[in-house]
């Protein structure tokens, strides 16, 4: 126990009641009452979450955008100014090393938010891939702490303690503002499937921003939720986890979202780490899909979790369960699998192995939940 | 705490009744059990009739998170499930003691057993 690291809500959430557990070394909240009800409290209303786990790395410096352009998949310095983007980094073999958020905070600055497991390692590899360039990648996880307001309440509740502009901060945009008096990165991003933002604080101004927040979200349902609840908003959504959906053994396209491979890259004359075998990967994707990551939904109780086996009709092995959990929305057991591209058409029936009994389940078009927009 | 004195306990977070006048008794998972799975989504129990043995496992509990085995505590032959949890399994979460308990054995014989305090050691010290 005494090995993990604390977040700076810690203390928080003990006298809250919190259920911990060890989240890549980091003594996290898994939820605070039922799960259920927090994940429902976000889908209808609005949750805060402690994200203090993710990594956050800054790139500086006048090469910065060439330099992550060179790093990662996407098209990095294209982005605008104060606007963010989904993308990857990947090995020289093309598999996935982690998936990220790219914040573009000034023209020549950028912070690059890595999974919990992964950011030493994403650390390690844009400091030698920064070499050459004028680029500085410093290591900012102790500098901020991270807390998550999401769900459709989230802006009137944002709004009450902040005079940012909140309707004029757009989906996947970043704006430097002040939250309870407190001086933040303010981002309109998330990994629910519902609007919300992501509030970059300093530890020693986590909490009151929580307070803040939670004194705000009184009368509107706001709840405090954990990482039990993050997972199954994150399956619904259909949005892949590292470790499980993505790993070192698949590129982007195995897993689905070769979008984020920009092979259209001007700068580097095109160059980026993993280029060669992400374009074989492309063509074979195109030519002889592997297998494909498809969404499945069971009719009965017993839930296909992660590893599981999936099974065609007739009992033959075609995949595997990469995620899987009980839908609070949907009131079914979901799970996210890659299977044999010949049982992935949408209305396919196909079984999961639980525990030696063949459980009917049928093949759907992710995501599993889509908000109201 | 919050484990009845009048009960008995195992190791593997069940509880028991003294038998009644029939020689059967009521087991459940205890409040400390629930509480670590979190929200239990599937229940499987043993049939009426099907003799149970102590130390085996003999049904499942599904949490959101995890699976996990139900053990006996006794051996003996079953004589009623709760069809009530079966119908809803938040009651092992909302009422682990009480309208949450799982099913009933005609008791020949029981594996070892921990009495309130006992269990409430075991819980602290884990």
């Amino acid at each position: 126990m005494s090995s993990l690291r604390l977040t700076a809500l810690d203390a928080l959430h003990r006298a809250l009641g919190a259920t911990m557990t060890d989240f890549a070394g980091w003594d996290m909240p898994l939820r605070y009452g039922s799960e259920r009800e927090e994940h429902l409290a976000v889908r209808t209303k609005a949750g805060l979450f402690d994200l203090s786990h993710m990594g956050e790395i800054t790139v500086t410096g006048p090469q910065a955008g060439e330099m992550l352009d060179h790093a990662l998949v996407g098209f990095v310095s294209a982005l605008g100014v104060l606007r963010a983007r989904y993308t990857m980094i990947c090995a020289e073999d093309g598999g996935i090393l982690d998936d990220l958020i790219v914040y573009r905070l000034r023209e020549d600055a950028f912070l690059v938010v890595a999974n919990a497991s992964n950011a030493q390692l994403v650390l390690d590899e844009l400091i030698a891939r920064a070499k050459g360039f004028d680029a500085v990648v410093t290591d900012d996880r102790d500098t901020y702490a991270l807390i998550a307001v999401q769900g459709p309440e989230s802006t009137a509740i944002l709004a009450d303690t902040t005079d940012a502009d909140l309707p004029g901060l757009k989906y996947y945009a970043v704006l430097p503002a002040q939250v309870a008096g407190r001086e933040v990165l303010l981002a309109r991003t998330g990994y629910t499937g519902e609007d919300g933002f992501e509030i970059f604080c300093r530890p020693a101004d986590a909490e009151p921003i929580w307070q803040a927040l939670t004194a705000a979200g009184e009368g509107r349902g706001l709840i405090p939720c954990g990482l039990s609840c993050r997972d199954t908003l994150r399956l619904e959504a259909g949005m892949p986890l590292y470790g499980h959906e993505l790993s070192t053994d698949l590129t982007p396209f195995d897993a689905g979202l070769g979008r984020v491979v920009r092979f259209d890259k001007t700068t580097n004359e095109g160059a980026f780490v993993g280029r060669k075998a992400l374009e074989q990967a492309a063509a074979a994707a195109e030519t002889n899909p592997p297998k494909v990551l498809v969404g499945l939904v069971s009719e009965g109780k017993r839930v296909p979790r992660a590893e599981y086996t999936v099974v065609s009709a007739d009992g033959a092995p075609i995949g595997r369960i990469t995620s899987g959990a009980p839908s609070p929305t949907l009131g079914q057991p979901i799970a996210m699998a890659y299977v044999d591209a010949a049982h992935a058409a949408p209305g396919t029936t196909v079984a999961v192995d639980v525990r030696g009994k063949h459980e009917p389940v049928t093949v759907v078009a992710l995501p599993f939940y889509k908000r109201a927009r | 705490m919050s484990n009845p004195q009048h009960l008995q306990y195992t190791k593997e977070h069940e509880w028991l009744t003294a038998a009644d006048a029939d020689g059967v008794s009521t087991i459940g998972v205890t409040k400390h059990a629930a509480d670590a799975l979190g929200d239990i989504v599937y229940v499987q129990l043993p049939a009426v009739g099907d003799t149970v043995t102590a130390g085996e496992t003999c049904g499942e509990l599904e949490s959101t998170k995890s699976v996990s085995d139900l053990y006996s505590p006794v051996t003996g032959e079953v004589t009623e499930v709760n069809q009530d949890v079966l119908d809803d399994n938040g009651l092992v979460n909302s009422a682990p003691f009480e309208g949450g308990w799982l099913f009933k054995v005609r008791v020949e014989s029981t594996d070892e057993l921990l009495s309130a305090d006992e269990y409430d050691a075991l819980t602290h010290s884990s």
